[in-house]
């Protein structure tokens, strides 16, 4: 089955939300009719087969910070866990991909904070919400405060054929997974076969994108090396509050806009300055969107549509698992 | 206590032992939440300096990937580095080690010329 194993298992159809991002995990070989070897393929190597699911990032509440620029404080958080509510097919799973509190040095203040994160983000009616910390939840103590509330920092699950890694890169203080995370993480993902659907989640981009804005991990290479011989691999993270997309081997990085004021674009921005609010347009680069099953589509290809006409609609699809992104003009 | 000591040298082929080296300029940087002191310092091509960091508060970072410096500053302790930088440019050097809310912005700016 040397083919097979070269082959990848997954599509993902994504759909920038601006409150988020919706993916859609199906197999690959549900196109070209081959569904059946590929599942049981699936399932003699992973335990489980990979069947459609789809799951939303959010990123960046930044719950107890205060204007400038964004003086709306968790309207914008609030308002995207509305509207997932609304969403007509609800999603399996939520990542969130850090930053879910904006730091204080009074622990109670902190403490209270996360608290009404976890009020509002609890509100979701999706069974199964996840964290990673941004550095705003655990740089100045470490992940303390973080772990008392939602327990280990970094860890791995499956979903239906799917592995979902959470990788930390916030607590050591600086922007680093650190040894020992790595140590884990080679541990972790030797079970898998190289084709095995993977993604990881984490707060900082593991690739310099623009290092002295501090948009980097410092051993982020190393965490590659240990991610770059799996075929199917896509690292959605925070941080940026922009969206971005690089590809990297075989590997996918995609950054989700925040939900509290956005960053300019690192390409030519000469300082990171956030984008200032516009009263008339309090969620523009947040970007509130509608999106709705689309009626008689095929389904998990185009199968989603959206009203809101500042919507940028993305189709992550392809051949080669989680990944690449094809912009489809007609929605 | 024994300083953090790096030596970063920038030139290619054979090290050249200038006697400049013995004696380099040196040049105090005070981190202190949000900024550093002075924010600012100015270096020629080929020199041989030694920064010499200390904090008033709390562990900064003194980052600068293009010369691959990487520093923490602890309090109570004075982190050295010796460098001889061989580009010229401006280069913006970031705290990377989180210090509290305004932590983001801190940075001071090297100049080779
Ligand atoms: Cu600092």
């Amino acid at each position: 089955m040397q083919r097979s194993d070269r082959r990848s298992f997954l599509k993902m159809a994504g759909t920038s939300l601006g409150i988020g991002v919706l993916y859609t995990a199906v197999p690959a070989a549900a196109a070209s009719g081959e569904i059946g070897e590929m599942f049981d393929f699936t399932g003699k190597k992973n335990g489980e087969r990979v069947t459609p699911f789809t799951f939303v990032q959010l990123s960046d509440a930044h719950v107890g910070f205060n204007g400038p620029p964004d003086p709306l404080g968790t309207k914008a958080f609030e308002r995207a866990v509305e509207m997932i509510n609304q969403l007509p097919q609800q999603p399996d799973l939520v990542l969130f991909t850090g930053d879910l509190t904006h730091d204080s040095e009074e622990k109670d203040v902190h403490a209270q904070r996360m608290k009404q994160f976890l009020e509002i983000s609890r509100r979701m009616k999706v069974p199964k919400i996840m964290y990673v910390p941004g550095e705003h939840d655990a740089g100045l103590d470490g992940g303390t405060l973080y772990r008392e509330f939602l327990g280990e920092s970094n860890y791995s699950f499956d979903h239906r054929g799917v592995h979902f890694i959470a990788l930390d890169n916030v607590s050591r203080a600086k922007p680093e997974v650190g040894p020992e995370q790595i140590a884990w993480l080679k541990k972790d993902l030797a079970r898998f076969p190289k084709s095995a659907p993977i993604v990881v989640f984490t707060h900082r981009p593991l690739f310099d994108l623009r290092p002295e804005w501090e948009w980097f991990t410092s051993d982020g290479d190393e965490v590659m090396d240990v991610l770059s011989p799996y075929e199917n691999v896509t690292v959605l993270y925070g941080h940026i509050h922009r969206d971005h997309e690089q590809e990297q081997g075989h590997v996918h990085h995609y950054a989700a806009r925040s939900l509290i004021f956005a960053f300019p674009d690192p390409e030519n921005a000469p300082e990171k300055k956030p984008i200032p609010f516009d009263k008339d347009h309090p969620f523009k680069n947040l970007g509130i969107r509608m999106v709705h099953e689309k009626v008689g589509a095929r389904p998990l290809l185009n199968s989603v549509a959206v009203e809101d006409v500042e919507l940028t609609v993305r189709e992550f699809s392809g051949i080669n698992g989680v990944q690449q992104i094809l912009k489809n003009p007609s929605l | 206590m024994i300083p953090a000591l790096l030596l970063l040298v920038f030139s290619l082929g054979a090290p050249h032992k200038a006697q400049a080296d013995e004696n380099p300029r040196v040049i105090e940087i005070t981190a202190k939440r949000f900024g550093f002191t002075p924010n600012q310092i100015t270096l020629k091509k080929g020199e041989t300096v030694k920064l010499r960091l200390t904090s008033e508060d709390v562990t900064h970072g003194f980052f600068l990937r293009p010369l691959k410096i990487d520093e923490e500053i602890v309090p109570g302790k004075t982190t050295e580095l010796t460098l001889r930088p061989e580009t010229a440019g401006t280069f913006t050097t970031i705290c990377d080690h989180f210090c509290g809310v305004n932590h983001g912005n801190m940075k001071m700016t090297i100049v080779v010329e």
